[in-house]
This record gives C-alpha cells, sequence and structure tokens, in this order.
C-alpha cells in the first residue's frame, strides 16, 4: 500500500522529519488524501530492534552527527558537541519520549502580557490562545491516548512515583498523581498496555508508548498516499525566482544526491536541523537564509529550565523499575512572581540506568564523594525539574563556520546563555525538590544540572507580525508561502509543560489549514 | 604483581559488553566513532598497574574488584586505538603519573599508600588531557559493564522478563502511610 511518488511529482508535500511534528503531520495530510513524502534523515528501526540497554540504545537512534555549542550553560563544557538529546531515525524524538503530555496553561499563550516586560528576555505573545488551541489538545490527546483524557485511566504509580508523592503530599502540595502521558493503561488503538519495562527512553518494546514510528506512519502508508524515505537527509531547500520553495535537495541512502520536487515543504526537524536547514537554503533571492528576512531563524533557541533531585533513602527504591515518568507535581508550575521569578515549573519523576546516572548525575565529578551516591543506587529516586524559560535573541541556532558534516555542510553551533529568571526558577526548583525526598527522610539529596537538551525549542518562532519571527499562525512563513514549519522550532515562548502534545496538536491544526490551502488553490 | 595477559585471564564474556561501547562518548570532550574489537587490542594498556589505581581512585566502589577496572581501560583502549594521538596519551599516561606522584610525594604513584593522598596526586593533573580522556573514558566503561550492574542493584534489560509490572515496581512498603 505504501505510496512510491516520482522525484519530479511537484504536486507533493514535502515533509522534512518523521518526529512528533513531521510525523503527525504527514500522517494527517494523508488521511485527507494528499501526497505526502515524508524525508528522513534516519533509519527504519521498529519495536523489535529496541533494546533494553542505555548506551546501546543512544548508539542505535541519537542523532550523533556533529553540532558545536557556546555560551554560558554547563552543557558547552561538560557535553560540548552534545548540545542535544535527540533522535534521528524514523519516528524521530518520539522514539525517545518519556510520554509526558501536558497542555499548556491558558495564560502560557500569552507570556509578554502576563509577565510584562523582562529585561533581556525578548517575550512574546503567541497569535494564538488557549480557547483556540483548546480542540486541537482534545483531537491530541485523543490520538495520543493520553492518560487523565478520553476516560483513559491514569497509570499505576511505580516506587518512584510513590516516594514523590509520599514527599510532596508531606509539604503541602496538592496536585500529584501519575500524569498525563500518552502511554496505554489498557489496550487501545491496537496497542497494549504498559509493561512496567522501566526503558521508556530507549524505545518502548511493548509499544504502549506512542511513537509516530508505528502509529501515525503506518497509519498515513495505508492510505497509499504517504512515503516515508528513511536515510534520506535533507542539504537545502530550493525555490523559484518568484520566492516559492520548489524542491527539497537531500542525499539517499546510497549517498546520491537528489532533488524531489514539491508543491509545499513542511520543515519538521527539529529546532536545532530546521533552522540549519533554512540557513543552509541561502541564496541571492534569501542571503541570510530561507524564510530569514526578519532574521529571526535560528534564534530565541529555548530548552525549558531543567535541572535533576536525586533524593537517597536508608531503604531501597528501585526507581528504574516501571514508567519512567508517569508521576508529577503541578502546583509550582503556576505564574507566582512572588517567588523570584515569571512562569513556573512541573516536577516529574526521572530514573536512569547506572550508566546514564554515572555519566550525567554529575558530568565531571570523580572521588568517593560521587561514587558514594552510585553506591546507593537502588537507593534513589529522582525527579525532573521542567520550567519555563525565558527567550532571549542571542541564544540561537547557527552555522558553523569551521565544522561541516559528512555531507559538507555546515553544522549547527547552539548558543545558550542562562537567564537570569531561568537561573532563580532552577534554584527554587531544586530546594523544592530537595525538600519532597527530605520529607520522607532522604539521608543524602542530589541535584543534577540540565542534561543534553531534550526540549529544544523557539528557533523558528510564531508571530502575529512578521517582523518578530519566521512563521504566522499556521506555521506559515511570512516570507516562502509555501514553506511551513511544523515541529517545536516555531514556539513563540516555551510553557513549563513538556512539548510534545502542543506540537503535535498544532500539527493537526496545521494540516487542515493546509489542506484548505491546497484544495482552493492557495498555496 | 604480575598481570596476566587480559585476554586469557578475563571471562570472555565481560569483553563484549554490547555494542553500546562503540558510543561511550557522550561524557568525552569528543564523540568516539570506534568498535569494539575484542581481539585487536594493543597490548599493555590494561596491563599497567598504575592505570588500574588510577581508574580506582577515580571511580572508588569497594565492591568492584580489579578486573573490572582492567577491563573498562582495555574498553577505552579499544575506543582510542584508531585515534593515534589520544592512543599515545594514555600510553604515556602512567609515566605523567608517577611524574605527578614524584612532585607532590617523592614517590612513585603505587608507592602512595593511601587513596586520599593519591587523590591529591590526581588533583594536580586534573586539566591534563590524560586525565580528561582517562575520566570521561571510565565514567562510561566502567559502569557499562553488564556484569557490574546487580552489584548496584540494577537489574538492566527487563522487556524479555516481562517488564516489572509483576516484578516489583510497585513494592515499596517503607513509606509513611
Ligand atoms: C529522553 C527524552 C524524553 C522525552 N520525554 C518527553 C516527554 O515526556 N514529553 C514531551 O512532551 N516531550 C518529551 N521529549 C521531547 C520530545 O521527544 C520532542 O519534543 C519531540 O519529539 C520533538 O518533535 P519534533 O517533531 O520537533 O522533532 P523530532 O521528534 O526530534 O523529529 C525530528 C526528525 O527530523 C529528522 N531530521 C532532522 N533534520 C533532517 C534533515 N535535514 N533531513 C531529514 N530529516 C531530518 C530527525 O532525524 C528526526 O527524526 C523527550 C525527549 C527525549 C530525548
Ligand atoms: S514502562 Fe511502559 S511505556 Fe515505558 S517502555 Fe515500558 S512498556 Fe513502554
Amino acid at each position: 500500500m505504501t505510496a512510491k511518488f516520482d522525484l519530479n511529482d511537484d504536486s507533493v508535500v514535502v515533509v522534512v522529519g518523521s518526529g512528533a511534528g513531521g510525523g503527525t503531520l504527514a500522517n494527517e495530510l494523508a488521511q485527507k488524501g494528499i501526497k505526502v513524502v515524508c524525508l528522513e534523515a534516519g533509519k527504519r528501526y521498529e519495536i523489535a530492534d529496541f533494546v533494553n540497554d542505555e548506551w546501546e540504545s543512544f548508539g542505535q537512534l541519537a542523532w550523533t552527527d556533529r553540532r558545536t555549542t557556546s555560551g554560558s550553560w554547563r552543557i558547552a563544557t561538560d557535553f560540548p558537541e552534545l548540545p542535544a538529546w535527540i533522535v534521528k531515525a524514523v519516528g524521530g524524538t518520539t522514539t525517545h519520549w518519556a510520554g509526558a503530555s501536558l497542555r499548556f496553561q491558558d495564560h502560557e499563550w500569552k507570556a509578554r502580557t502576563t509577565y510584562g516586560d523582562i529585561a533581556g528576555a525578548a517575550l512574546l505573545d503567541w497569535p494564538i490562545d488557549a480557547a483556540e488551541m483548546a480542540p486541537w489538545y482534545a483531537a491530541a490527546e485523543f490520538r495520543m491516548g493520553t492518560t487523565g483524557t478520553n476516560g483513559i485511566p491514569r497509570l499505576p504509580g511505580n516506587n518512584n512515583f510513590k516516594v514523590l508523592h509520599a514527599g510532596a503530599t508531606k509539604i503541602g502540595y496538592k496536585e500529584v498523581h501519575t500524569g498525563n502521558m500518552s502511554i496505554n493503561s489498557q489496550p487501545r488503538d491496537g496497542r497494549g498496555a504498559c509493561q512496567q519495562i522501566g526503558f521508556c527512553f530507549q524505545g518502548c518494546k511493548s509499544g504502549a508508548k506512542w511513537s509516530t514510528l508505528y502509529t501515525e506512519i503506518p497509519k498515513g502508508e495505508a492510505t497509499g498516499k504517504l512515503e516515508v524515505r528513511a536515510e534520506c537527509h535533507v542539504l537545502r531547500i530550493e525555490h523559484d525566482a518568484r520566492g516559492r520553495a520548489t524542491a527539497a535537495i537531500y542525499v539517499d541512502a546510497d549517498g546520491k544526491i537528489q532533488r524531489q520536487r514539491a508543491r509545499v515543504v513542511a520543515i519538521a526537524g527539529n529546532s536545532i536541523e530546521s533552522p540549519r536547514l533554512l540557513l543552509n537554503s541561502a541564496s541571492s533571492l534569501f542571503p541570510h537564509g530561507l524564510a530569514n528576512g526578519a532574521g529571526h531563524v535560528g534564534r530565541h533557541y529555548m530548552r525549558h529550565t531543567t535541572g535533576t533531585v536525586w533524593g537517597i533513602f536508608d531503604k531501597p527504591v528501585h526507581m528504574y523499575r516501571g514508567t519512567v515518568m508517569a508521576g508529577i507535581v503541578r502546583d509550582e508550575a503556576r505564574h507566582e512572581p512572588s517567588r523570584g521569578y515569571v512562569g513556573g515549573f512541573e516536577m516529574e519523576t526521572i530514573s536512569l540506568g547506572l550508566p546514564f546516572l554515572a555519566a550525567f548525575m554529575n558530568p565531571g565529578a570523580w572521588g568517593r564523594d560521587f561514587t558514594s551516591a552510585l553506591d546507593r543506587y537502588d537507593h534513589m529516586a529522582g525527579l525532573w525539574i521542567v520550567g519555563e524559560d525565558m527567550p532571549q535573541a542571542n541564544n540561537r541556532v547557527t552555522l558553523s563556520s569551521e565544522v561541516k558534516d559528512q555531507h559538507g555542510m555546515p553544522v549547527a553551533n547552539v548558543h545558550y546563555d542562562d537567564h537570569a529568571n531561568d537561573l532563580a526558577m532552577r534554584a527554587h526548583a531544586y530546594k523544592q525538590g530537595e525538600a519532597i525526598y527530605n520529607a520522607v527522610g532522604a539521608t543524602r539529596t542530589i541535584v543534577t544540572p540540565p542534561y543534553p537538551s531534550t526540549h529544544n525549542l523557539g528557533t523558528n518562532r510564531m508571530s502575529g507580525r512578521p517582523e518578530d519571527g519566521v512563521v504566522d499562525r499556521w506555521g506559515r512563513s511570512h516570507e516562502v508561502s509555501n514553506l511551513f514549519i511544523s515541529d517545536g522550532s516555531q514556539f513563540t515562548t516555551s510553557a513549563a509543560e513538556n512539548p510534545t502534545l502542543t506540537i503535535v496538536a498544532l500539527a493537526l491544526r496545521q494540516a487542515e489549514h493546509l489542506a484548505g490551502l491546497m484544495s482552493r488553490n492557495e498555496v | 604483581m604480575h598481570i596476566a595477559d587480559r585476554t586469557s585471564n578475563f571471562d570472555r564474556r565481560t569483553l563484549i559488553v554490547g555494542s553500546g561501547t562503540a558510543v561511550l562518548m557522550a561524557s568525552a570532550a569528543t564523540l568516539f566513532p570506534g568498535r569494539v574489537l575484542a581481539q585487536s587490542v594493543p597490548t599493555g594498556l590494561a596491563d599497567s598497574n598504575s592505570l588500574i589505581r588510577m581508574a580506582r581512585d577515580l571511580f572508588p566502589h569497594d565492591r568492584l574488584g580489579d578486573d573490572q577496572y582492567q577491563h573498562a581501560i582495555a574498553t577505552i583502549a579499544d575506543q582510542l586505538a584508531a585515534d593515534a594521538s589520544k592512543n599515545q596519551l594514555l600510553r604515556a599516561g602512567a609515566a605523567l603519573l608517577d611524574d605527578a606522584a614524584r612532585r607532590k610525594y617523592g614517590r612513585p604513584y603505587l608507592a602512595i599508600e593511601h587513596e586520599q593522598d593519591r587523590a591529591l596526586v590526581l588533583k594536580t593533573i586534573e586539566s591534563s588531557d590524560f586525565f580528561k580522556t582517562l575520566r570521561s573514558g571510565l565514567v562510561t566503561s566502567l559502569y557499562n559493564q553488564q556484569t557490574l550492574w546487580s552489584r548496584f542493584g540494577y537489574e538492566g534489560s527487563s522487556a524479555e522478563k516481562g517488564g516489572y509490572i509483576r516484578r516489583g515496581f510497585d513494592d515499596i512498603d517503607w513509606l509513611p502511610a
């Protein structure tokens, strides 16, 4: 049933990337009868190929093509060539993701209005709001089978959650539960229920967790309208004399350069690769990069104000057993400037296996103090902080002037400086996380700095006015009328919530809009 | 003490810790595109008592035997086999370590009796490429050995056992009600 389209077929929509944004958009368009070629740089693995082994899985799925870093974030010192932990494979980072699926809070769509003018931050209101997004969120939750919505029961709490719950309720937090997870708590949509395997970050072996790899993509392929080409790395987007996108130039699995012609191009390569692709598509008509007339492509890179708190206890916890992120405290997510910062944060359970904990607990550390914590591995509980970070114009993805990738294209440099608001929020969040564990008898707490970014956002931001951003309220380029951005790079602000539900909701909404434009011949 | 050739002295299974060792890199300053070639280990490195001692001093776990530190070094040697300059860095490491020890205590590294004192020697070379390469290599190669996971209470791969749904994912029994 899988379609096969000609390279010269200029009636297709080309979608770059098959993750949360691209995979969803590709399927949704195909469901509407639109021909789609989805070009994915990574290989196609299936559930049976996934391995319950952290480094081996990382080697299989993670994006390890070169990138460089700069800025004051600790990542630039500890992991200078690994700014982000994201995936290069069919399904994108939805193979690795943990499944936490939260809606933005209403005020977060209007950060500039709500928070006011924050020095050093380039805050902007989204050109859309909570009311407009509500039905799209509902559609996304139904699509992804999110627990706690659509009558789907929440997941049972594992040991790590029980520690979080006991500590959090003891210090007075009220909204504590196992979250809204796009992980089946009961069989649904042809997939089984979570087996509490505990390797959600390594690809779910039971298929309980939603991933475009085995939901959206095969459903799209079944329509006969979607062709997914794996191991096809897009190098640049071409345009005609009128400035309309005409084709994607890519390297195929055999290393051959190909040109897929297109009626519309939608880019969803995640927030580092999407701006890189636009910048690498510079031409005489677009000297600063495609869609970059206002100079915003690559800017306002956000990655959430994150951090991890570990509690070590007298008695065993075995945090690694069961669903990694099914546990949340939401009380601090609100906007409450009296805490010393704007915006809020979520606290969610997290566990790492011994290999990753050693690598990430305190990068660069060695000696007894460090190993004495690892010695208590099975007595640890962990929570992850996810908070809103400030968009800053100079936190940005640029092209490296020195380093090129295996295809000869300049790689992305990712620059990030923490904003004072981010630092104040993180300090408070660490304190609250420690208080949770101390309340149930932690003998030691450890705070871990942010991991290589798993949430990458904002580098092609959505704006009402063309001069403030890259895309309009539909994710359509302000400048190139048949070019769309369909991933987290269109986020105007980050909000405190894990981004994927919003990425999927935006993709569903964009698909409907785009289908309308196409049927009316407006694109 | 003589340490025999590790290939005859080792449990072969511990040599093949999965292709994950091919990506023992995230904590390193560079990404090593290495491959695991258990047969073609450059000899010597993993047999260096000073390096084994240093590995233990970096990541001291009383519950681990020297063989696990030795194996971790062998894995790094595999990783770096293709990189001549890194390889040379490690080879020259033992001498660098002894120099540093002599500067601080007037005797070679292995002749320093207490871990705290050896740690002070390591402090003096913390910024050297040798130290950084060994530390970042070890933090992955040491803890990526499946054979030592159970000693930390980590159970490893679980899908083939049906996950933890019937094996204690929620069996914690000591929390206050
Ligand atoms: C360990 C981990 C846990 C996470 N947990 C959660 C969670 O619980 N909740 C949540 O909301 N989010 C979570 N995330 C984040 C979530 O996975 C991402 O936000 C989401 O997948 C981003 O979607 P995307 O479409 O922007 O990009 P991706 O899903 O990353 O997809 C991008 C795809 O584009 C491809 N690509 C890039 N460039 C090119 C090119 N030039 N040519 C062709 N293809 C290209 C890539 O190979 C990739 O497959 C997690 C991430 C990680 C790593
Ligand atoms: S814990 Fe559940 S969601 Fe996570 S990998 Fe296992 S079965 Fe999948």
